[in-house]
């Protein structure tokens, strides 16, 4: 690029930048309490990160953040992978987003490019199931290695399912357990018993119910 | 131009007489030069004021138990003088703090390498239940892996309910029957954790 601003670096420049490398395959342009954020084709991020990382003018050599959104109201596009780059030199930051559907969940790996892209990934594809292709040890990096579902998908629930001496009606939720759990004042929950769990706990991994105190699965 | 001091002054001298406590001797037989009882209760006794804690301290909890060994609320009153962090020279297990379900076969481990007789102590809500935290991380419970003598539930527990708990595990220890650890309840029990 012949061009060289003697200014300083602002969102309207990346942005006339990103337009005139990409053109219309960015899209979404925004800048949500000044952080510009665009959304890109999920075959050209690693083609935008290239870009944004080896431009003069641009620099933006830092990885802050990779992270992982789940929309289940979206099909096709279920996971928004986020990419939070900050130009160290000029103090800019910039966010863009790759959309992928929830069946074929496939990103091209970052972390050729940015080292820490390594973990991040790896914390993404353990609470999202985020497949990244390329990355050299995609395995669960904070949950226990033989969990089978993705915590942080919407359709998860937020309660340990294996409980059964919770009452719903002293955590808000209205009503008792159901009747094949016994009355909820009279039993004795894992802790009045010798409760071994030997295998790690499905927590409802296919069928999700909406209601934490269901009856658990797998005991 | 140092300022006056102002406080421990008056430095109270320490009476002797009235700051040591003697524990109670076992109901036994005495006469002259000789004592007779039975050896569990010696046994006990001898066991429950010397008890080697080993503090399993995750999170909070263990904050509290660095007050609770402390001078002021001092644990080591109740002989537990020597905490040792090493399982294979310790008597009681103290789980306190949040345990995961990643850490949840590593504290399996160490209880393990405990030699019996062995003592756990569920301080908290968290090791105790899983505390508030009922998500998927978090274990909900350490009995879910291994055997617990004593809960004290607090989140966190004042330093005097660790200490209300541990003489609760003192009671346990000085009433327990030497044969216990060898009897068919004991196994059946282990064997429910899948420890042999």
């Amino acid at each position: 690029m012949a061009f060289i601003s003697f200014m300083a670096l602002t969102n309207e420049t990346i942005k006339e930048r990103l337009k005139a490398k990409f053109g219309d395959e960015l899209s979404h342009f925004e800048e949500p309490y000044g952080l510009l954020t665009f959304e890109a084709p999920k075959d050209l991020n690693l083609k935008v990160m290239q870009f944004l990382f080896d431009d003069q003018e641009l620099r933006f050599q830092f990885l802050t953040d990779l992270t992982a959104v789940h929309y289940p109201n979206q099909p096709g596009r279920e996971l928004a992978v986020v990419y939070h780059l900050h130009n160290l030199v000029d103090n800019i930051r910039i966010r863009f987003k790759v959309f992928t559907a929830i069946a074929q969940p496939d990103v091209f790996t970052a972390s050729q490019l940015y080292s820490s892209a390594n973990w991040m990934e790896r914390e993404t594809f353990d609470f999202f199931g985020v497949n990244f292709v390329g990355h050299p040890n995609l395995k669960r990096i904070l949950n226990v290695d033989e969990m089978i579902y993705f915590p942080m998908r919407k359709e998860f629930p937020l309660e340990d399912q294996t409980r059964i001496d919770k009452d719903d009606a002293m955590f808000g939720r209205g009503g008792s357990l159901p009747e094949t759990m016994g009355a909820p004042s009279t039993h004795s929950g894992p802790i009045g018993q010798a409760a071994p769990l030997n295998s790690q706990d499905p927590g409802g991994a296919t069928s999700q119910s909406q209601a934490p105190g269901a009856a658990p699965e797998g005991r | 131009m140092a300022r006056p001091v102002r406080f421990n002054i008056h430095p109270i001298q320490a009476d002797v007489k009235d700051n040591i406590s003697l524990t109670n001797m076992p109901e036994g037989y005495t006469g002259e030069g000789f004592f007779a009882t039975n050896l569990n209760s010696v046994v006990g006794l001898a066991r429950k004021n010397s008890l080697w804690p080993l503090p399993f301290a995750t999170s909070c909890c263990g904050i509290e138990f660095m007050a609770t060994m402390a001078s002021h609320y001092d644990l080591a009153r109740f002989g537990a003088e020597r905490l040792g962090f090493s399982p294979r020279q310790c008597d009681l297990l103290m789980v306190m703090g949040t345990i995961a379900k990643k850490m949840g076969p590593i504290l399996k481990q160490v209880y393990l390498q405990m030699a019996e007789p062995r003592w756990v102590m569920a301080v908290g809500a968290c090791a105790s239940s899983g505390g508030i935290f009922d998500t998927y991380s978090v274990l909900q419970g350490i009995d879910q892996v291994i055997p617990v003598d004593v809960y004290v539930p607090g989140c966190p527990p004042r330093p005097e309910a660790i200490l209300d708990g541990f003489m609760r595990i003192q009671d346990l220890v000085g009433q327990e029957s030497l044969r216990r650890r060898t009897g068919e309840q004991y196994k059946d029990l282990m064997q429910s954790y899948g420890i042999q």
